[in-house]
Parts: C-alpha cells; structure tokens; sequence
C-alpha cells in the first residue's frame, strides 16, 4: 500500500494547483485588501498611501463632513424605498403572474428587460425622461395640465425619489422572477384547501402563502440590502450628485475623495464604514442561514 | 334523498374528453370508492365534485341542491388530500380555526367544534404544535379534522394514504373505516389501491379513461365483475383466462383445446350466447389435490414455479400451455414440474363474451 | 354491434333515472371580462407601459432632429425620421480630446469583455468543478471567504488593486481592467459551477476514476461536454455584468481605453455647449445592444442566470 500514498497525494495536488487562483484571489484580494483599508483607514494618506497613524481622525472628520451625512441619509432613504417598493412591487406582480394568464412569457420578458441594462443606460434615460423643459413634464404641461410639476432632479428636497423610480424599474424585474420562483414552489393543495375551506384569495395570499415563502423574502431582502449600498452608477448618470449635494451616496464620496480628491485617508474611512453597513447585515443573516454547518 | 347525485357529468381539457357523461347517485352516510389507475379521472371527478374543476357538461348535486357552480366552500364538503396541505405556520389549533375565523363565527362556537374534533381524531395533545413537528399519520388526522369542524354533510379524500408506508397505510385505513361508523358522513374517496377499496367501500366505481366501469359493492365486484377490465383489475393474483368456445344447447358447454367445461350451474345474466368467449375463474377459488377431484370440473394442470408466501402459497401451472394460477395452503409440499390434479365450480366463474368483453 | 364502452356506462350506473334535473347546469358561464380578468390584465398592461416607456422615448428621441425636439413632446413619434444622431454617435461624438464617438469605446469593451470572460470562466469553471469532485483541507474555507468577497462592497478593495496593478506594470490599461473583471467574476461563476457539477452523478465521476481518468482528464473529457447550458448561463452572467460595470472601468483605464459605458456617460453629462438630446439617446441605446441582445435571444437560460448568481449559497 506504500505506493498508494504518493498517487493520492499527487491527484489532490492537481486539484490544489487548479484551485489557486481562487485561494490567491480570496486570500490576497478579498481578505488582504479589505483589510489593508482598514487599516489605511487610520492613517492621513493623501496623494498616496502613507504609514502616518492618525487613530480615528479620519472618522471624526468624515462624520463631521455634511456631505458625508447628505450621503447616508439618501443611501438610507433609498435603501428603505427601493426593499419596500420593490418587495412589494415584485411579489404583486409575481402574484399576477402566476395566475395562469396568457402572455406570460411576454410580460415577464417586458418587466424584466431593464435588468439587462447598464445602471448608465438607466441613469440616463430617465436623465432624459424627467427633463423638466422636454421631458414629462412638458409634455403633460402642453396637455392642458398646466400647473402639473414633476420636476424630481432639481429638487434637493426630493431628487433622491427622482433616482428612486430609475432604480425601482431597474431591479423590480429581478424581484419578480424571485418571487415567482418562489410561489411556484407552493405545493398545489394548498390553494385547493384554502379554497375548501373558503378562504378569499386575498387572505390565502397574505395569511398562508407569504408566512410560507419566508425563506425566498429573506433572501431577496439580503440581495438588495447588498445591491443598495453599492448605489453609485445610476447617482453618476442620472444626477452626477445634484443639485449641488443632493443626490450624493456613500460610494460616490468614496470615488471622488480617492481618485479626485487626494484624500486617500477619507475614501478609506468610507469605505470602510460601507464595509461595515453591509456586515452588520450580511453576518446574522449567515449565521442564521448557515448556522453551524460553516466550519468543514 | 340521495346524499350526492351527479348527472352527465362530462369534462373536456380542449379536444380531450376526460369524463365521459357520468352519472352516480350516492345515498346519505354511504362511502363510495373511486378506484382506478392513475390518468383514470377518478380523481378529476372528485374535484369535479369538489367544485375545484369547472364541468363542461352535466350537472351536481349535493344534499338536495344543484352545485354545479358553487364555490366549493358553499357545497357543503371538506376534503382531505394526499399531502395534506396543512397550513405549515400554523398550529394545529390554528389549521383548524382558520376557516371557521374567516367564516366569522363566535369564538365559543369554534372552540366548542375544535373540542370536537380533537375528541373523536384524538387529537387533543397536539393542538399546540405545528404540522412540521407532527408524524405522518397525526397530520391526516388533523387534515380530516378541518373537513370535521366545519360540520359538512360530505367528506372527500384524494388518495390519503399513498404518501405512508405499508403499516401506516394499514393502520388508518382502520381508523378511517372506524372514523366512518362513527360518524356516518357520506364519504367519496379516492385510490389506486384495491385493499383500501375492498375494505373501506360500502360501494365502489371502478374507472377507466374516464367512464365508470363498474358500481357496485365489493362483493359484487369481485364475485361478479361485469367486463373483462374489472375482473382483471380486481384481485392479486388476478383472475386465470381461458380462451375458448360456448357450444350446446342454450350454451352448455365451454371448451377449449379438447376440455370441455359444463356450463349448467353457471347463473347467466345474458341471453345471448356468441360462441367465442373468455372463461375466468379466480385463484382462490380453485381447490388442489383431493378436493379438486369433488368439485364439479377437475384438470390436470402441470407445476411451473411455486411461491411460498407464509399463509398460503401461490402456485403458476400451466394449464395446455397457458399460465394458469391457483393458491393452495402454505403446508403445502407441491414442487415445480409435478403435475396435479385442480379443479373448481363453474358457478363461481365469469365468463365473458370476446368480442365484447361483457359478462355474459 | 354494440360498443362496449357505451354499454359499460348504461350498466354501471345505478338507480340514476335519467330525469335531468332543473337548475344550473354544465359549464359556468366565465364572463371575458370579469373583475379580476380586468384587474389583472389591467394592472399587467400599465406596468408594461412604465417598463416599457423609457425605451420607446429612447428610440424615439435618437430618430428625431434637434429642432423637433425642442418642440417638446418626447413621446411623440418622429415626424422626419433621421439617423444622423446615430452615425454622430458612434463616429464623431466628443470624449475629452478625442472625437471618434462610441466605436472607440465599443471596441474597448469588445476587448474588454471577451478576454475577461473567457479567463473567468475558464479559472471559475475548474474551481467549481476541484470543489464540487475534489475535497481538500481548506477548500471550503477559502470557497467561503470568496462568496463574502461577492457581498462586500467594491469600494473597500479599489485601492489595494490599484496598488497591485501599478506593481504589475498594468494599471490603466486594458488588460488590468480584464484582470480586474476576471477577480471579482469568481465568487459568482465559481458558486455556480460548484453547485451544477455537485449535481452531476457521482457515479459518472468514479467510474472516470476506475477507468483511470485524471484531474484534467475528467473535466476535459466528462464534465466540460456535458455542463454546455451551465456555460451559457455563466457567459450571460459575464457578458451582462462587464459590458454594463462603470465603476471599475472608470477607476482602472485611462481615457484612451474607457469602455463603452465610461465614454457614454461622459458624451452625454460632459458640459460643453447645447445638449443633443438625440445623439446622447442614439449613444444610450448602442450601449445598451449588446445585453439587451443577449437578453432577448437567450430568453430562460438569463433568468436562469439571474436566479443562479442572486441565489448565493
């Protein structure tokens, strides 16, 4: 059995050679970085990377920026927006869809098209659509309404729901199909029970089958808490940050104090309380999830 | 008055005919049968009945009322399916209550029904659980128990024992029978299995592709299947078939090869005699060795393979050259290759018309 | 002769007298247009229209001139249909210093994307399959720490990559971009191989083993002819993502080799002179083809994409 030993240790060494670049990429990247940042963080790097240990002077500083807490409030408000409308937007469509209707496939494909769009694209269509001399508003304007003001993006009070809307027909689609999936996997008899015992559809929907779908609305409530903090393509597209302000997120002040503002120290900070938002979120929903099958 | 009572009741999916102008009249406190292989339609009908299936031709009647386009909560029935469909966040308590809540009734009305029902399913100790943490047969329990609390006169089940293993399945087909005496509800259920339906049906339809085959009770389906299709669907083994010709006056004789089988204790239902017929006679009813020489036709028939099985022992001959089945006392010492001697009364026979495979 | 089916039925059924009974009978009567087919149908049909509004006013703006525009109303359609703003688009629309329009940054990111893809899911694809065949001490560790990798945001690993690519002599230029693009489409590409080859049969793998079939050979020979849709799936993933990301594009390329979104965004949000709404849209929907064509031709297999990378873990 002694030249066992060597043959098996050769063929898992292949898989460990193969496996490299996912070790490297995880190890290096993923961990080394991320914490590289933080770490960077404490420092007062400016142009470029400095070793200068500042403990928390950067926090202070980016707390006391009033367009960092711009940011977060439109990542807050957006956030809290786009999981309730979209979550409810998807799952009532979702509903409609699994009515056995014709045109499924049209529809489906219809509401989920913009998925498959660029957040730029995005961003800019609705740049164009919410154009207050030539876009909706005119055109309502010139229908006889003449008072009618829909005028989101030069607003600082509410252009963040300006973003809103160019987000919400932007990720509903995915939504859908989640919940789709997820109210096909409801066994058959139980609609035929409820019906039985005559329940309306109504409250088949919200006291039987939504309690049974949790698992599919936890996940998806996950997906887009991660989506969300990302925000940063469609803020550059459509509003570029404004007016002034307005419209700035987390990532974008992350961006502009790293590349465009020699502020290494601050982009740092930022992320790295991004990085936070997301944990916060994403570890009890791992430990719930995995519990303690993890460690193998 | 009839308890359940259907007329012409037909179904098309598109150009597909799937129930075929069926009529059934059930009395009050009956359990009827639906039995069938799968794609039989036994049970579209019952969802037919159910109202859960719109018709396309015919009408229901439940209690008196004509149904047809009822909702099924107004038809007065509850159902039972075979993988329960339990509400699964809800407790046991909750399954139970949550169509009587939405039917507005008073809480007192609705513990007094759930107090009910958890007495006569014994029940009582799981009010608090939830489906998940309750076995295979507690949960049917509670799935007929939905159908007891809302005090319907008719109680459909759709196959609710296929998803239990074999002494499961045994031990509640009892307490659905007892469940049955106790509450003498008309019952429809539906199954593939022939033991259920034997034992639980006071009368049974035998189905096929959508049309009744057969209604009538146990025994006179098994004694006296009315076509071919019934007698070899009922019974395992099935029933022994022998090809061959009526001849003689008023049809005395059946005969096949050089054997002639005397036809005068047979009780014909028919006048007509064609001259090509199929005889079956059931395993169990032929007798071996001695007691074959006393009934009124023995043969000999040659042992091909025998199968022990405890109580008693199947054994496959061949009869000139056609399988031919008979059960014997598991004692028995018969060995394969042997020859010995069977025999059996026509009067317990079913002889069938070739052409039209109708009882004769 | 008499059918015996039909006789069947007249000798099964009972006592039933063949009295029809008055009432209700046979079908019911479905009216076409019920409440809830309304309502239904209705609400379908105006969320078909939110979705599909942008899309039509897209093309409709990129076919009009600039003085209908102004006219105002951009959903009516064009009254003179013009493809001057798509030619201007794609071959002389203005970037900073350079005004060859968007076939410069189409074709950045047409070799952008197909190196990164073919890298992605090449490295993805093996990893997967070590994993799912091959177990070894750490592997799902590491696997773990990749799937977080996919939660957390970018931002927090812009600069080290920066830093890294800078060593590497690569940064700013095309291939740092599809070295970039090949890291972060591990974690989803790789969670999808995993779990499709975990799929497949074991049995089919041991008995490539008894036969005396390799690492490689096995993934060459067994698992790579028979995982075909799991790779289309996994190229409409990459496809999709990379020819739409912005973020990366704009922090690792210098302005020569901006990909299509980069350069488009700058089109249409750069401040010089009067707006051509109609050349901006016509620059917005050919950046928008090439997902938009892949989305419509792959149909199931890109929901099937969608759900296997938002289904993670």
């Amino acid at each position: 059995m002694a030249s066992d030993r060597p043959n098996r240790l050769f063929r898992n060494l292949t898989a460990k050679i193969a496996a490299i670049p996912m070790i490297l990429t995880a190890v290096c990247v993923f961990l080394g970085g991320t914490v590289w940042t933080v770490v960077y963080s404490f420092t007062n790097s400016k142009l470029l990377p400095r070793a200068n240990f500042v403990g928390l002077d950067q926090y202070e500083r980016l707390w006391g920026t009033h367009r960092w807490i711009v940011s977060i409030e439109n990542l807050l408000i957006y956030g809290i927006c786009s999981m309730v409308l979209s979550l409810i937007i998807g799952f009532v469509l979702a509903a409609l869809m699994d009515q056995k209707i014709r045109f499924e496939n049209t529809f489906r494909t219809i509401i989920l098209y913009p998925f498959a769009l660029s957040f730029i694209v995005t961003g800019l269509v609705w740049q164009w659509l919410l154009n207050p001399d030539l876009g909706l508003q005119s055109v309502v304007r010139s229908a006889g309404w003449v008072s009618f003001s829909f005028d989101p993006l030069y607003n600082a009070d509410i252009v963040i729901f300006g973003v809103l809307i160019a987000g919400i027909w932007q990720g509903s689609g995915l939504i859908m199909v989640l919940m789709l999936a997820g109210l096909r996997g409801i066994d058959d008899s139980i609609w035929k029970a409820a019906r039985v015992d005559g329940i309306p559809l109504w409250k088949t929907y919200i006291f039987i089958v939504i309690p049974m779908m949790r698992p599919v609305f936890i996940t998806t409530l996950v997906l887009i808490t991660s989506g969300i903090v990302r925000l940063y393509d469609l803020i550059v597209a459509q509003t570029s940050g404004g007016p002034g302000i307005a419209s700035e997120v987390p990532a974008k002040y992350v961006y502009d104090y790293m590349f465009q503002g020699q502020n290494l120290g601050q982009g740092f900070a930022a992320s790295t309380m991004m990085l936070l938002a997301v944990l916060i979120v994403i570890i009890p929903w791992a430990y719930l999830e995995f519990g303690g099958k993890k460690r193998g | 008055m009839t308890s359940v009572s259907i007329r012409d009741l037909s179904l098309k999916f598109g150009s597909l005919e799937v129930l075929k102008s069926l009529n059934i009249d059930i009395d009050e406190g009956e359990f009827l049968v639906l039995l069938g292989p799968s794609g039989c339609g036994k049970s579209t009908l019952l969802n037919c009945i159910a109202g859960l299936l719109d018709i396309s031709g015919g009408q229901i009647f439940i209690g008196g009322n004509n149904v047809t386009w009822s909702e099924p909560s107004e038809r007065g029935i509850g159902m039972v399916f075979q993988s329960y469909a339990l509400y699964p966040q809800m407790s046991v308590e909750g399954n139970l209550a949550f169509g009587l809540k939405n039917a507005r009734m008073p809480k007192p009305e609705i513990a007094k029904r759930i107090a009910r029902a958890a007495e006569v399913l014994q029940i009582e100790p799981l009010l608090k659980r939830k489906p998940a943490q309750l076995s295979g047969g507690q949960r049917q329990r509670v799935a007929i128990g939905r159908a007891l609390v809302r005090d319907v006169d008719v109680f459909l089940f759709d196959e609710p024992l296929s998803n239990l293993d074999a002494k499961l399945r045994a031990e509640l087909r009892v307490e659905i029978k007892r469940l049955h005496q106790r509450l003498k509800n008309t019952m429809i259920y539906v199954t593939h299995d022939q033991i259920e339906a034997l034992t639980l049906a006071d009368r049974i339809a035998i189905m096929r592709n959508g049309i009744i085959q057969q209604l009538a009770s146990p025994n006179e389906i098994y004694n006296r299947p009315v076509n071919l299709y019934v007698a070899g669907f009922m019974g395992s083994p099935g029933m022994n078939f022998i090809t061959g010709e009526i001849s003689g006056a008023g049809g005395s004789t059946f005969g096949f090869g050089d054997t002639q089988i005397p036809l005068e204790r047979y009780p014909f239902d028919r006048e007509d005699r064609p001259s090509k017929a199929v005889f079956g006679i059931r395993p169990e009813h032929i007798s071996c060795g001695t007691a074959a020489s006393a009934e009124p036709f023995s043969i000999d028939v040659e042992i091909e393979v025998v199968e022990p099985m405890g109580a008693d022992t199947l054994v496959w001959a061949l009869l000139q050259g056609k399988e031919f089945r008979f059960r014997v006392d598991g004692q028995s010492d018969l060995r394969a290759g042997e020859t010995v001697r069977v025999g059996f009364d026509p009067a317990r026979a079913s002889i069938f018309d070739a052409a039209t495979e109708l009882r004769l | 002769m008499a059918n015996p089916t039909t006789l069947a039925v007249t000798a099964a059924a009972t006592d039933a007298a063949s009295v029809k009974l008055s009432g209700p009978q046979g079908r019911k009567p479905r009216r076409r247009f019920s409440r809830s087919n309304i309502f239904i149908y209705g609400t379908l049909i105006l969320v078909a229209v939110y979705y599909l509004l942008p899309l039509y006013v897209m093309i409709v703006t990129s076919l009009k001139g600039m003085p209908e525009i102004r006219l105002g109303n951009i959903f009516a359609p064009p009254v003179e249909i013009t493809f001057e703003p798509w030619v201007k688009a794609w071959a002389t629309a203005c970037t900073g210093l350079n005004c060859d329009g968007l076939s410069r940054g189409f074709w950045n990111s047409v070799r952008i994307t197909v190196p990164s893809v073919v890298f992605s899911i090449a490295i993805a694809s093996v990893n997967g399959y070590a994993l799912a065949n091959w177990r070894f001490k750490g592997a799902d560790f590491f696997f773990t720490v990749l799937i977080f990798g996919a939660f957390i945001p970018y931002q927090v690993m812009l600069y080290p990559i920066v830093i890294l690519l800078r060593e590497l002599g690569l940064y700013g230029s095309l291939w740092g971009l599809v070295l970039v693009h090949t890291i972060f489409g591990m974690p989803i590409l790789t969670l999808l191989f995993r779990n499709y080859f975990t799929s497949v049969p074991e049995e089919l793998f041991k008995a490539a083993r008894v036969d005396g079939a390799g690492f490689w050979g096995i993934y060459f020979k067994i698992m790579l002819p028979m995982s075909l849709p799991i790779f289309v799936v996994a190229m409409i993933i990459q496809i999709t993502g990379i020819w739409n990301d912005f973020l990366f594009g704009v922090v690792y390329t210098k302005p020569d080799v901006y990909p299509m979104t980069v350069q488009l965004n700058n089109i249409v949000n750069s401040v010089q002179g009067v707006k051509e709404y109609n050349v901006n849209m016509a620059a917005t929907i050919i950046t928008g083809l090439v997902p938009l064509f892949i989305y419509f031709v792959s149909g199931k297999l890109f929901v099937r994409g969608i759900a296997a990378g938002a289904v993670k873990g």
